[in-house]
């Protein structure tokens, strides 16, 4: 039943990937008209669109092909504005990885001690409460201000980001694990670190995991605009040069594949929660 | 805390029964000297107490059972025995010294099981053998841990999650990491509940044996008569709560070596479940009656045997319903 329903779901998916190329096809096509006489020097100016009749939007298989390009040959480097995807791709993970791991570091021992102490609770939380809702975006001129250099400042708005969910997320999970367990740990003696490490973070993993892919959704989102802002390698200042080099197809692969680095990175965290799940 | 540290008191009076044995020279391992509990209300304005004025000794080696009414605060004494939680007025002595908190010396089957779900069953029962002998390699931990499963009969089951286990497994993996620790003493708030007559009969005959080889004291929370005349040397009885308090306590008159099929056939086997049934159904509500008017002293609550009677106890039929000797001719509400 089940290996047939994924067959199922699979074919469904093929299906409506190909009409939505179609009609994008169809519409790209549609949107090609007969040229418009004008004088030559203005049709210059005016590019493709207006001379030709061309339509805005490239085709899908203009797009497919300049994808083809990039998964062939991923790690060129022609230049601070010409690089390979895949280049692009590391600049962006690299900084990903390093803010998510540096506010796991901070957030998970910290909810900990928000979880464990009602005092530390109260005490942090009004700081947590006003900083949770800045856009992380708001740090960056702070960052560029005081670090003042721009690789370390995406990173800082990436650890800034990814740093409110784990934090939550693992007091939520620490404050509610179950009394009797503790109890249990109580009755045979174990020490504040033992019970720690082998009652409190088995029972809370499942939800400090949940914090964590949360977290590492928000930073794959952030990292796009800020390196758009800040510029020079990455992803994001990949889009934005695309953009600026009215290259269409160049932006819409850009948006393929931080798709689907995004959704390697959730199912990699996907991959972990299960295996600290367990059922009740 | 302000524990009344009274001298150790006087045993009560025994009534109904002319051939008292003699007292009890064993020690005290357990007193429980005025010890109350009292719980906020919701509103967080006032508090109600849930017990209060209880007092009651264990000896050494001794097998005491509770039993009182759901919500009249058990649960709650024994958390207060085991330390996890702390009395509003008396204290509890353990070996000449009043506890402040819990001890591996005091080991709880808990009423909920209490297992880590992300653990095996062995595993469970690891954890408590590591905390216990820390020093201990692995393979002696496995192997003690091996020799608890067998005798709860969960043989084949080590290394399932307590999620693919029944309630009642769950309940002998529950007892197995109490008993894993070889405590001075075992706490158990009714650890046979969830189980099926079979397995608890087997778990009942079972947890006798252990107790007269090792002379474990034993304090248990229980529902059932029956298993409180099995299992105990001594039944203290508490009323429906709030305000519960020890109404007296009850020595079983049933020979110390007893099995199941001869604890039936025992002349003392009606009378005892007689006065005890009586008290569930009827005296349990209507303590207060009785306090205000009787002689009733908190600190030696009176203490009772019954028996079929003194002159024909050894003649009376087995199985026969006794009248009880405590003056009143109990009818068995079950029947
Ligand atoms: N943490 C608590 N806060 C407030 N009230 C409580 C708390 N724990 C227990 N109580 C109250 O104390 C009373 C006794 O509870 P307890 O769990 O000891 O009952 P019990 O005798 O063990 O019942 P059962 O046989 O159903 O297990 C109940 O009325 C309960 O509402
Ligand atoms: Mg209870």
């Amino acid at each position: 039943m089940q290996p047939r329903m994924s067959v199922k779901a699979g074919m469904l998916s093929l299906v409506l990937l190909t009409l939505f190329l179609a009609a994008w096809h169809l519409l790209v096509l549609a949107q090609q008209g007969p040229a418009v006489e004008m004088d030559p020097e203005y049709a210059a100016l005016m590019g493709k669109q207006a001379t030709e009749g061309a339509s805005a939007l490239p085709k899908p298989a203009e797009v497919g092909a300049e994808l083809w390009r990039h998964v062939t040959d991923p790690f060129y480097d022609a230049g601070p504005n010409d690089k390979g995807i895949g280049i692009q791709l590391a600049y962006s993970l690299f900084r990903v990885l390093t803010g998510f791991l540096l506010a796991a570091c901070v957030a998970i021992p910290i909810g900990f001690l928000i979880g464990m102490s009602p005092i530390f609770r109260k005490a942090l939380d009004p700081f947590i409460q006003i900083m949770k809702p800045v856009s992380p975006l708001a740090w960056m001129p702070l960052a560029l201000y005081t670090i003042k250099d721009s690789n370390l400042s995406a990173i800082f708005v990436i650890f800034i980001c990814s740093v409110w969910p784990m934090l939550i997320n693992t007091a939520f999970g620490v404050a509610s694990v179950r009394k009797e367990w503790l109890n249990v740990a109580r009755t045979l003696e174990v020490g504040a670190l033992r019970t720690a490490f082998r009652v409190v973070l088995p029972a809370a993993a499942p939800t400090i995991l949940t914090g964590m892919r949360i977290s590492i959704g928000i930073a794959w989102l952030v990292i796009v605009a800020a390196e758009m802002l800040v510029g020079g390698t990455g992803i994001g200042y990949f889009v934005w040069n695309e953009w600026n080099n009215l290259s269409i197809t160049g932006v819409i692969s850009g948006i393929v594949f931080i798709g689907l680095v995004g959704m390697l990175l959730d199912m990699a965290l996907a991959r972990a929660s299960k295996l600290v799940a367990y059922a009740e | 805390m302000t524990a009344p540290l009274a001298k150790t008191p006087k045993r009560g009076e025994p009534i109904g029964d002319l051939m008292s044995p003699a007292p009890d020279t064993r020690k005290k391992i357990i007193q429980v000297e005025g010890l109350e509990r009292r719980f906020a209300t919701p509103d967080g304005k006032s508090n109600t107490q849930v017990f209060g004025d209880v007092w009651f000794s264990i000896h050494e080696g001794e097998f005491v059972c509770l039993i009182g009414h759901s919500g009249c605060g058990k649960t709650t004494l024994l958390n207060i025995l085991a330390g996890l939680d702390a009395p509003t007025a008396g204290g509890v002595i353990v070996d000449g010294k009043e506890i402040s908190g819990p001890s591996l010396d005091r080991s709880v089957v808990f009423q909920s099981h209490a297992l880590m779900p992300w653990l095996s069953a062995i595993k469970n029962i690891a954890f408590a053998v590591e905390s216990r002998w820390p020093q201990w390699s692995r393979k002696q931990v496995l192997d003690h841990c091996q020799k608890y499963i067998d005798l709860v009969h969960l043989t084949g089951s080590e290394s399932k999650k307590p999620v693919q286990l029944s309630g009642g497994m769950k309940q002998r993996v529950g007892i197995a990491r109490a008993f894993s620790i070889e405590p001075k003493i075992l706490l158990m708030d009714e650890p046979f509940s969830a189980l099926d007559a079979l397995t608890r009969g087997s778990l009942q005959e079972e947890l006798l044996s252990i107790c007269a080889e090792t002379h474990q004291t034993c304090f248990m929370i229980t529902h059932d008569i029956d298993e409180a005349i099995l299992l105990a040397d001594k039944i203290v009885l508490m009323t429906n709560g709030p305000e519960a308090r020890v109404c007296e306590i009850v020595e079983n008159t049933l020979p110390r070596e007893r099995t199941r099929q001869d604890a039936y056939t025992h002349p003392n086997y009606y009378p005892m479940r007689n006065h005890l049934m009586e008290f569930l159904v009827s005296r349990s509500k209507r303590f207060s009656q009785e306090l205000s008017s009787g002689s009733y002293d908190p600190r030696y609550p009176p203490v009772v045997r019954p028996t079929a009677g003194p002159r024909d106890a050894g003649a009376s039929k087995a199985g026969e319903p006794q009248p009880a000797q405590d003056g009143a001719k109990y009818g068995d509400p079950l029947r």
